[in-house]
């Protein structure tokens, strides 16, 4: 339509204007609105339901939590903040164990991945531009395909009769099949093998764009390769080490998946825990506490991820 | 510098892929075992993939796994470029901090944090205005919440890529620049539309922790009935079902890579041959 009128008229000039001057001050609205909205309304304001509710008290109702704002008869507004519900996160141990817990199991599980994505990545980086685009693919395309099923095909290999122990029978490296399956080894294999293209990935990506005549130039100035290595390659690799390292602990920390299919009575994740308040306890309140206690965990490695990861966005 | 792989490095990455796809070659070679036993192998059979398409309960399940991925997905690509655009192209707006924190939180939120809050929200609203009910609406929008997120990301670094030259140039020759923007610039980030529709799709359809919560009685999506199955234990037609949904998930997502391989080295040629 406006084509037609700029080829007919020689000089379209003012609608356009008028069209331009209005999307530029209204228009973009109509572009950011319905995203803003939408991300406030069913993802931020969730947050403030889950602290208020968190100092709401348990109720024999549907839904089951007291109100926490109530107005009178004779208008007066009452806040009820009940404190409890984190007082009683303190006084019973089992919260401050699983966190305890989460952040051990996350921490080595990243350590792990860590020690086997960094060599996977400075592999990658090493080989032909076309190589390295078929080795990412094969990386990324377990990602895409289902987290779920992928920790319920990991039984298949780690279970008593499964094809680990069949095979080390088959070797004669023992004697009667190992016990995997609910111990906390299975916890760190599920989580490593659920988590490692996170890590391969950002560390690729800084690996890629590492300056090899830096490391050429500290060669030539006689530094042995693991020498270079060290004050050359890690240096310049940090920024991928912890974008990779944060994108497997933050979501290793509130794992439920692999502690519940994998991991034992005893594998006590925060995430369970969680989950066995709200549908087993039916407990809401302490439920959300939990859930807000664990955010202001949560805070610092999300802000050191954000950190790395933008300044990687810039460069 | 290509040719220096060390033995070392090509030993951990070939042991680093073995790691990755060997559970799943597993499983596919286990859901053709005839034998309801997980631990003998009982000869050659398909007998799991006949009985599941008569298990009612896994062919609701999947119905209904698939129209909610298909609605979020289309709904997260929409909302997720409208907030890529926001933010590459408007650099000042009130609200563009909040925009760019609630685009990345959902990455690194864990799930049952966001199922959680997001089922105390839609609790609060039926409770206050009548909806919306818990089952296929709720899980579309919680699952378009944290889509929404991945598209974006996706979207923004193309848009990032994108050459704006075009898009002014339309708009001198006299098109709105609604109309340049879809003429111009939507092409050129068209393979990233695609890919992260196609991301939303895989993610929505895998969900099962923001789904639980958010869900209500009778709308049980795929992850949800295969969950409660695998926790008593490896069953032979969860085999069978898995093995179907890693295939057909890895057949599209290659398909989709070749397809964009494909335009983008067309869209290369045709740019150096303009040049010339």
């Amino acid at each position: 339509m406006t084509q037609g009128v700029a080829d007919d008229m020689p000089a379209p000039i003012a609608p356009r204007a008028i069209g331009g001057h209005w999307l530029k001050r209204r228009g973009k609205w109509l572009i950011i609105l319905p995203p803003l909205l939408f991300l406030m309304i069913f993802f931020l304001i969730p947050f403030g339901f889950a602290l208020l509710i968190s100092f709401a008290d348990t109720a024999v109702r549907v839904p089951p939590f007291t109100d926490i704002l109530s107005v009178s008869p004779d208008w007066h507004i009452h806040i009820t903040l009940n404190l409890g519900n984190f007082k009683y996160l303190f006084a019973d141990e089992v919260y401050g164990l699983s966190y305890f817990y989460s952040l051990k199991t996350a921490f080595f599980s990243t350590l792990i991945c860590l020690a086997l994505g960094y060599p996977m990545a400075y592999g990658i980086a090493r080989t032909s531009k076309s190589t390295q685009s078929i080795l990412l693919l094969i990386i990324i395309l377990p990602f895409w395909t289902s987290f779920l099923l992928r920790v319920y095909a990991l039984e298949g290999i780690i279970r008593e009769t499964g094809l680990l122990n069949t095979a080390l029978l088959w070797l004669g490296v023992i004697d009667h099949p190992l016990q995997i399956m609910r111990t906390t080894l299975a916890v760190y294999i599920g989580i490593v093998y659920s988590y490692l293209p996170f890590m391969v990935l950002p560390l690729f990506a800084t690996l890629e764009k590492l300056d090899h005549s830096l490391l050429e130039a500290a060669g030539d100035l006689g530094s042995p390769p693991w020498r270079a290595f060290l004050d050359v390659t890690l240096p310049l690799s940090m920024p991928g080490i912890i974008a990779g390292s944060m994108l497997v602990f933050i979501p290793a920390i509130g794992e439920f998946v692999i502690p519940t299919l994998l991991g034992g009575p005893n594998n006590l994740m925060i995430g369970r825990v969680l989950w066995d308040e709200f549908f087993g306890n039916r407990d809401w309140p302490v439920a959300s506490a939990v859930a807000i206690a664990f955010l202001v965990l949560l805070v610092g490695p999300i802000a050191l991820y954000q950190h790395y990861s933008t300044k990687q966005l810039e460069s | 510098m290509q040719n220096r792989i060390s033995p070392f490095l090509i030993s951990v990455l070939c042991i680093g892929i073995a790691v990755l796809y060997i559970p799943m070659l597993v499983l596919i070679g286990y859901s053709f075992n005839a034998s309801p036993l997980v631990s003998v192998w009982g000869g050659f059979s398909t007998s799991w993939y006949t009985q599941l398409v008569h298990n009612d309960q896994i062919l609701d399940a999947a119905w209904l796994s698939l129209k909610i991925g298909v609605v979020v997905s289309s709904g997260a690509v929409i909302l997720g470029t409208l907030a890529a655009i926001a933010l590459v192209r408007f650099t000042a707006f009130r609200g563009r901090l909040l925009l760019t924190a609630m685009v990345n939180a959902p990455l690194v939120m864990p799930e049952i944090v966001t199922g959680i809050t997001q089922l105390l929200l839609f609790i609060s609203m039926l409770h206050l205005l009548g909806w919306p009910h818990r089952g296929f609406t709720t899980i579309v929008i919680a699952h378009v919440a944290f889509c929404t997120a991945y598209v974006t990301i996706t979207v923004q670094s193309r848009l990032h890529g994108a050459d704006r030259s075009l898009e002014e140039a339309a708009m001198d020759l006299g098109a709105g620049p609604v109309r340049a923007f879809i003429d111009t610039t939507l092409p050129a980030i068209a393979p990233a539309l695609l890919s992260s529709w196609l991301l939303s799709f895989t993610l929505s359809l895998d969900d099962l922790v923001i789904s639980s919560f958010v869900s209500g009685p009778g709308a049980s999506t795929l992850p949800m009935v295969i969950f409660s199955k695998v926790k008593l234990g490896v069953s032979p037609d969860v085999n069978a079902l898995a093995s179907l949904i890693i295939c057909l998930v890895g057949a599209c997502v290659l398909f989709a890579g070749y397809l964009m391989r494909r335009t983008e080295r067309r869209r290369m040629l045709d740019a150096q041959m303009a040049e010339h």
